[in-house]
């Protein structure tokens, strides 16, 4: 029997489970190997029997919890897809304002309508299984990650910095263009998607671990950062970990 | 007499959460509502202190099928408020990315998420067994498309290389030749594709609204232009709150927007009622054949709108791809000066008019954001255009009545995501 498989989403902007659709080379040999039961933004059937659920997006109000919770008791496997559920993403660039003024200043007097608290990554919630990082996901792990779970393997995923990956693909460092770069601490694994397109990498596949970080701030206010700026770096994606803190 | 309750938790086969309640009493309509249950995001509050640079990479976030239309309302706003004036090349450039993310979000609602009810499937991929060809083809046109902003944007979802005043990295030509020449052999399946959508059975449903898009004399807008309303004329896009008039409703789940109806409607059927003189040849011969006049007031036909804006998106970009290719690539100083100001952006999107608009203090550190997306602004005529089909529906059976409402949301293309503005209301059941 195939292994039933489900998606789903809390606050994000869908574009992992997008990247998920655009597999258009590989999606039609993908359902040869597994059954998707459950994707909202793509079918309207749908079942509650599923053993690896994909969870997009991060955490950002009570009512998310017992929704997620449900999902962790069914699911034999849970991974969480993309930044926003991997580490936070830039959902949690609120955090940083008090969230009393943030959501008056978008909704005014009708401020108390919208619920809202800070922004979390699914594992401040409940345990998570595999991560497939990224804003957005790279369509070709997803599909190494997916691969590994189906021969019953841990999948593998790079532990060293996105500056492997960005001197085997022969880039002139960005540091070198003039800009600055959280490819030093950052998790590989993109190919160094941004940094090949000759712009800074920011950080969203988290950091890689053990990261010396305060050794990436020096570097940054040594590139004419302030120590604000070079926090300011950090929150675009990391706003959930120690170092943008 | 008759009871029907219609509720649909999370409408499926659309971008983000929404719901349809329905409830009549003895063949009285008691409830009919469209609901947005989005968890808000709040980006225009979190945007302020990013520098000028960031902004754009941020807000891109707001949406991931419609980021490239993001990411360029949101340099064309900061470039508005710094004074910027963008090269030709660059504005080429700008105007090849933005068909390429037409034409990919377009070939994947009408063919994955509308185009199932109408052979009726649950979704597409039951398709792949029962209509290999059709869904081979639907993938052949989409990765046609997503490689089409690969080359231009470097990234499709989330684009990468276009920044304030250009690119970060211009394309390769020998990406564009090779791209150019896939467009080239994308006729046959454009035509098997208007042969499909002439199969399929349109609800017979009108109801006249305004019809508000971006208008240029250069072209069919999509990247430029002033406001255009069918009732109202034209406006320059720096007066788009006066147009917009963002409002509250406290049974409904988003802020809408009216103008001077009660609601107005944004989109392919907008701009295709608005602009229909300045699609390419091969868009008028498909819009002939699909039986899509201008002016159309039945909302379903956006997706046939949405399929003739395929067809432009291709022919379009072939042409502006050989100007391109005959005028050269060169590199240019992106350098701009960094002042205060305020600027609005404003493009059209695969779902509508969207706008951008940001203050940034004197050293490029944004202090004030304001974005109107185009999915709230058709929140109101979705729910206008229900309250008006519903009484057609009255005779048929509930399963009927449920499957037709959800059609007639899913031919908007809601995009709900992009909940800027979005919030949330419990109902008292």
């Amino acid at each position: 029997m195939k292994p039933k498989i489900a998606f789903f989403d809390f606050a994000c902007c869908e574009g992992c489970q997008l990247q998920v659709i655009n597999l258009e080379s590989e999606i039609v040999d993908l359902l040869g190997l597994v059954d998707i039961v459950q994707f909202r933004e793509a079918m309207t059937e749908k079942s509650d029997d599923y053993a690896i659920a994909f969870v997009e997006g991060s955490i950002t109000r009570e009512k998310d919890i017992p929704r997620l919770k449900k999902i962790r008791e069914q699911a034999a496997i849970l991974v969480a897809l993309g930044a926003c559920a991997c580490i936070g993403g830039v959902n949690c660039l609120k955090n940083f304002q008090p969230l009393e003024e943030v959501r008056k200043y978008v909704y005014g007097d009708k401020a108390d309508w919208y619920e809202t608290f800070a922004a979390r990554p699914i594992d401040a919630v409940v345990p998570v299984d595999y991560y497939i990082h990224g804003c957005p996901i790279h369509k070709e792990e997803f599909l190494k990650v997916v691969k590994a779970l189906l021969l019953g393997k841990k999948p593998e995923i790079p532990t060293y910095p996105v500056c492997v990956e960005c001197k085997r693909a022969g880039n002139v460092c960005v540091f070198e263009l003039g800009m600055t770069c959280l490819g030093p601490v950052t998790r590989a694994g993109c190919g160094a998607w941004c940094p090949s397109h000759q712009d800074s990498c920011q950080g969203c596949r988290g950091l890689v671990p053990d990261p010396n970080t305060n050794a990436e701030k020096e570097v940054l206010q040594k590139y004419g950062l302030t120590v604000e700026q070079a926090l300011g770096q950090f929150r675009i994606f990391l706003g959930y970990t120690e170092v943008a803190k | 007499m008759k009871y029907i309750n219609v509720h649909v938790d999370h409408v499926t086969r659309v971008e983000g959460h929404g719901n349809i309640v329905v409830n009549v009493k003895e063949g009285k309509i008691e409830e009919c509502r469209w609901e947005v249950v989005e968890a808000p995001r709040f980006f225009e509050a979190f945007v302020r202190g990013r520098s000028y640079l960031e902004v754009a990479h941020i807000t891109s976030r707001i949406c991931g099928i419609c980021s490239v239309g993001h990411t360029l309302a949101s340099l064309k706003a900061t470039e508005a408020a710094m004074g910027v004036q963008i090269s030709e090349q660059t504005r080429l450039l700008r105007r090849i990315l933005i068909q390429g993310e037409n034409m990919q979000s377009h070939v994947l609602h009408t063919y994955f998420l509308a185009a199932p009810d109408f052979v009726g499937a649950p979704s597409v991929f039951p398709l792949v067994k029962t209509h290999p060809e059709v869904v081979l083809r639907a993938l052949r046109l989409k990765k046609l498309a997503n490689d089409l902003c690969d080359v231009f944007g470097g990234r499709t979802v989330h684009p990468i290389t276009p920044t304030v005043n250009g690119f970060t990295k211009l394309p390769e030509i020998k990406a564009i030749k090779e791209i150019r020449k896939r467009l080239a052999k994308a006729k046959p399946d454009l035509e098997a594709t208007v042969e499909l959508f002439k199969s399929f059975q349109i609800p017979d449903f009108k109801r006249e609204t305004e019809y508000i898009s971006l208008k240029s004399k250069e072209e069919y807008a999509l990247y430029d232009g002033v406001i255009a309303s069918t009732d109202a004329g034209t406006t320059p896009v720096e007066n788009y709150r006066q147009w917009t008039n963002e409002y509250c409703v406290p049974h409904s789940t988003a802020k809408y927007t009216k103008n001077v109806r009660e609601s107005y409607m944004v989109g392919a059927l907008a701009r295709f009622n608005n602009n229909y003189e300045q699609l390419s040849p091969g868009a008028k011969k498909a819009a002939a054949e699909l039986g899509l006049k201008a002016p159309c007031y039945n909302p379903f036909m956006n997706n046939i709108a949405q399929l003739v804006e395929v067809v432009h998106a291709v022919e379009e970009s072939s042409r502006l791809i050989d100007e391109l290719l005959a005028r050269g690539l060169q590199e240019e100083d992106r350098r701009i000066l960094i002042k205060a100001g305020r600027g609005v952006g404003a493009v059209d999107v695969p779902r509508g008019i969207l706008f951008h608009d940001y203050t940034y203090d004197k050293n490029g550190v944004c202090v004030a954001a304001n974005c109107v997306i185009p999915t709230n602004q058709n929140h109101g005529n979705i729910q206008k255009d229900m309250e008006a089909f519903l009484p057609h529906l009255l005779d048929k059976p509930e399963e009927e009545i449920r499957l037709s409402l959800e059609m007639l949301v899913r031919a908007y293309d809601p995009c709900i995501s992009c909940s800027t503005h979005l919030l949330k209301v419990d109902f008292i059941k």
